[in-house]
């Protein structure tokens, strides 16, 4: 599986995120900085990693939303290639257009670091084929805009069209229905706040996250 | 000419900020506040004859996120010489 991740000035999970991918699929994504116009060729898989790209000016993800490099993440994603959005990718996404809501201060203003338990809402999609379906899985979240936002009718079509991918068992950051994960329409953006790439091998403290990566390379190699 | 950009968050769109400046104004013994909305303004310098219409999309495309904030744009005439 050829994969890249996207580096903006002030990402901080980029490293993280490499790792994990290098482990799972056996090879070292490209590294594609932020002014690039174009994502190297063959791609099969792309990650918007976490952090504070542009120091969070404007709004969590705004700046970089607006980047080179997110036209070409763009014509990707609308072309079938899996995009995943983490943490601050995930804020990006959103302020892309690329995924609908936004994620805003986080309802009690502190910053939430540490593990919480979330429920696998959809098994069926590229990137958690791996899970079962109400699954209880734990990610390490990390985050001050993770407040997941939308208007009723968009949260109603993101449920009813099974595009919830995690839910948080637990109230985490006064995120509507509790909502930690969601897919595009075409299934094949995911963005959410939790960080699988922190939970990939024991020493970690958990495995849950490496499943996710597992269950795209499988899919992306079937 | 000058132009100011006023962004405020939508009404119904929980400002967790706004919260904790009215929470702060009553614990300093400011009593009557009934409600605080916080938002952002930003000052554009802008070549003579930029149009509403472009500056409506500026904040279409940056300034604002229109899922969760309004703006306004107020027009500053230069001072007279």
């Amino acid at each position: 599986m050829n994969s890249a991740v996207i580096v903006f000035p002030g990402s901080n999970c980029d490293r993280d995120l490499a790792v994990a991918l290098e482990q799972v699929t056996g090879r070292k994504p490209a590294m594609v900085w932020h002014k690039e116009a174009e994502l190297p060729e063959g791609l099969d898989f792309i990650g918007v990693p976490g952090g504070f790209s542009y120091g969070d000016y404007l709004r969590s993800g705004a700046m970089a939303a607006r980047s080179p490099v997110m036209r070409a993440v763009k014509d990707a994603a609308a072309c079938g290639v899996p995009v995943i959005g983490i943490c601050n990718g995930f804020q990006v996404l959103t302020e892309a257009g690329m995924l609908p809501g936004a994620l805003m201060r986080n309802a009690r203003l502190s910053f939430v670091c540490r593990e919480v338990p979330l429920r696998v809402e959809n098994s069926q999609s590229l990137f958690t084929a791996n899970y079962d379906a109400g699954e209880e899985i734990v990610f390490p979240v990390a985050h001050h805009d993770g407040n997941f936002q939308a208007d009723e009718a968009t949260l109603d079509r993101l449920e009813g069209e099974g595009r919830v991918a995690f839910r948080y068992v637990d109230e985490v950051n006064g995120s509507a229905r509790r909502i930690a994960g969601i897919l595009n329409d075409s299934g094949n953006v995911l963005g959410l706040m939790p960080h699988p790439e922190r939970v990939i091998e024991p020493a970690h403290g958990g495995t849950d996250g490496r499943r996710l990566f597992e269950g795209l390379l499988e899919t992306v190699n079937a | 000419m000058k132009a100011r950009v006023f962004i405020t968050l939508k009404n119904g769109v929980l400002d967790p900020q706004g919260k904790a400046i009215h929470h702060a104004l009553e614990g300093l013994g400011f009593s009557g506040v009934n409600d605080v909305r916080a938002g952002k303004l930003i000052e554009l310098d802008l070549a003579d004859g930029t149009s509403d219409p472009e500056i409506e999309d500026m904040c279409r495309k940056l300034l604002a996120n229109t899922v969760i904030e309004n703006f306004r744009i107020e027009r500053l005439e230069p001072a007279a010489a």
